[in-house]
């Protein structure tokens, strides 16, 4: 088997706040192989994005990195001296944000932001950089290239300003994309076409994409594999139509319960009763428990391990030594 | 844009003429002016001749008109103590303000934004700690105060810096310099400092606030996961951000600069249109204190029109909004 693109193990991020430090990630372990896109996919505060933000280097203070190790194409990336990480973000790995509103410098033409971006991960001339940033901004979709390289941000529209954002985050050619949320803040017709951009962009480079969503749509559409984050840990990951089809953990049984179908049956959709809890109040055992349906004694106990199931994996000690044929 | 620059221009008139009938009203407050002007044993005869010939028994609106088209011409009567054109002692006295509040504000500026944006980036450093308690000092000690302990410390006790006036000025046409001179270099140092102290302060606390915000935006974040260098991102793009705000505040200060420049003035025995003002104030010189008026209000709203043009430069959205809507 080839190396992974990127390759998470016991993943650890803790904030330090006045009543204490929080523990926003708990050993986050997960693979993306080249090509391959991962969907992330949990409800809002589970972790996804800090763990976006811990691979690219950029969780400020006061979180940190406490545990655990990152490594890009088998180097350790975590512990990386800042100026060494910096040439690691945008060449190596680039990043999509959630806003397009709000990610591009206003005072700055996009050409300049691109060419800027281009020269700092590449030996190219300005004219070099010029050029390569009209083909880029063709390559992402946007019309007459040669014109609108030398606009504004706010001259975009919402849409085109996501492809400027990911023609900035593909400018040198990374191996591995992280975009949270890129489609959030758009239209749904928007959306699809982003998210189409992503995948034709991943495939035709052979980019590894880690996509942070809470949109379970989303995650079907593109994903080869999809993470189910819960409180900080990983619930559930495997291949995207066995979690979607056949999920195992009762968080994910809820989650895909909860995505309305276009078949029009009137059932009512499931909802998990209670939230996430906070970060100060995890509860003991699995954080799931006090929620969870199928909660038992062990659960208010024992924190669950990832336990290996076919091509997926799961965190629920309703799979330990439970054969395979009456779990399921 | 040009649409955009003219009707700016003539809401500056209009305030200029709003700004003309309190100056105009002055005269008509502070008594009767031919009763200044003659002795005590002039008959009523002659008064009424004087003030015949003075035209101050025309309707007040003639008047008033009359007032304002020479104020347009920079004409302001004569000066009741000094017996010379106002028109003339303001130019006179004109330059040394203009360069002593030119001198503040570049002062202000430069040492302002420097402190702001080192204050901004290296949060706990125990420089910025110093810049903290010296914006302190620089809000709430009074000018004149800041100005006599530099005196003290500075001319009586070092005897490195003259205590007062311009030191030796060069003529180039009207304008007096001090700024060829070593002695009028020197001369400037203090009054600058005194008057500039307290928008430096301002603008290091503006330019501190401004990019902590900026540095906290999406597009700083985004900048940073493209992976820039730290001296692109800071210089780059959030210092030109954060410049914005300071542009309009230091632009609308400058107007202050002037106007606050009476009391530095006073404190050094500055040449200027302040120490003119003051002295005017005390003799009840009514021409002068009008003409003042209108001179601040002048520059201030010149200022203002100059800084709004200077918004739409740096600021392209600006730029595209305002010719959106012409």
């Amino acid at each position: 088997m080839t190396e992974p693109v990127l390759s998470v193990r016991n993943l650890q991020v803790e904030f330090a706040s006045r009543r204490g430090t929080l523990r926003a990630i708990d050993s986050v372990s997960f693979d993306i192989a080249k090509g391959e896109v991962l969907g992330v996919v949990g409800e809002s505060g589970a972790g996804k994005s800090v763990t976006g933000l811990a691979v690219i280097g950029l969780i400020d203070s006061p979180g940190r990195i406490s545990g655990g190790e990152i490594r890009l194409s088998g180097l350790r990336i975590d512990n990386l001296p800042p100026e060494e990480m910096r040439r690691v973000r945008g060449k190596r790995i680039g990043m999509i944000f959630q806003d397009p509103l709000t990610s591009l410098n206003p005072l700055y033409k996009i050409g300049d932001q691109l060419i800027e971006t281009i020269r700092t991960h590449l030996n190219l001339s300005e004219t070099a950089a010029r050029r390569r940033a009209i083909d880029l901004l063709a390559e992402v979709g946007i019309p007459a290239p040669e014109k609108r390289i030398d606009g504004y941000p706010h001259e975009f529209s919402g849409g085109m300003r996501q492809r400027v954002v990911i023609a900035l985050a593909i400018c040198a050619e990374p191996e591995l994309i992280i975009a949270d949320e890129p489609t959030t803040a758009l239209d749904v017709s928007v959306q699809a076409q982003i998210i189409s951009l992503i995948k034709r962009l991943g495939r035709d480079h052979g980019t590894a994409v880690m996509l942070v969503t809470h949109d379970m749509g989303v995650i079907a559409e593109t994903s080869d594999r999809v993470a189910v984050m819960y409180a900080g840990r990983v619930a559930e990951i495997g291949p995207v139509q066995d979690v979607v089809r056949n999920p195992l953990h009762p968080y994910a049984k809820g989650l895909m319960g909860a995505i309305p179908t276009l078949a029009g049956d009137d059932k009512r959709l499931v909802q998990i009763p209670g939230s996430m809890p906070r970060l100060s109040a995890i509860p003991r055992g699995c954080s799931f428990n006090p929620r969870c349906a199928f909660a038992f004694d062990r659960c208010r106990v024992e924190r669950p391990e990832p336990l290996p199931r076919g091509a997926q994996s799961v965190a629920c000690h309703l799979y330990d030594s439970v054969p395979a044929e009456s779990a399921a | 844009m040009l649409a955009f620059t003219l009707r700016r221009a003539i809401q500056a008139i209009g305030v200029m003429i709003a700004v003309g009938i309190i100056s105009f009203s002055m005269f008509r407050f502070a008594g009767d002016p031919v009763n200044q002007m003659v002795g005590m044993d002039t008959s009523s005869a002659e008064r009424a001749a004087i003030r015949k010939s003075l035209g101050l028994d025309d309707p007040v609106i003639v008047q008033f008109g009359r007032y304002i088209g020479n104020a347009a011409q920079f004409k302001f009567g004569v000066s009741y103590q000094f017996r010379l054109p106002v028109s003339n002692l303001l130019m006179e006295r004109m330059p040394a303000t203009l360069e002593l509040a030119i001198c503040a504000t570049i002062f202000a500026m430069l040492c302002g934004i420097l402190m702001g944006v080192y204050s901004a980036l290296r949060r706990d450093s125990w420089l910025t700690h110093a810049f903290q308690a010296i914006s302190l000092i620089g809000i709430s000690l009074p000018t004149f105060l800041i100005g006599i302990l530099m005196i003290y410390l500075f001319s009586v006790t070092l005897g490195w810096l003259p205590s007062f006036g311009r030191g030796d000025v060069v003529h180039i046409g009207w304008w007096t310099t001090g700024l060829l001179t070593l002695s009028g270099l020197k001369a400037l140092i203090m009054p600058s400092i005194t008057l500039g102290l307290f928008q430096m302060t301002l603008i290091m606390r503006l330019v501190r606030t401004e990019m902590l915000e900026v540095m906290r935006t999406d597009y700083i974040r985004f900048a940073r996961a493209r992976g820039l260098t730290t001296r692109a991102i800071h210089y780059g793009h959030a210092l030109r951000n954060t410049l914005i705000p300071v542009i309009t505040v230091a632009g609308l200060q400058f107007g202050s600069v002037i106007a606050f420049a009476i009391i530095t003035e006073t404190v050094f025995q500055w040449p200027g249109m302040g120490l003119l003002f003051v002295q005017a104030v005390q003799n009840v010189d009514i021409p002068i204190m009008a003409a003042y008026l209108m001179m601040v209000s002048l520059i201030f709203v010149t200022i203002n029109l100059v800084v709004d043009i200077l918004y739409t430069i740096v600021d392209p959205r600006l730029r595209s909004t305002i010719s959106r809507a012409h």
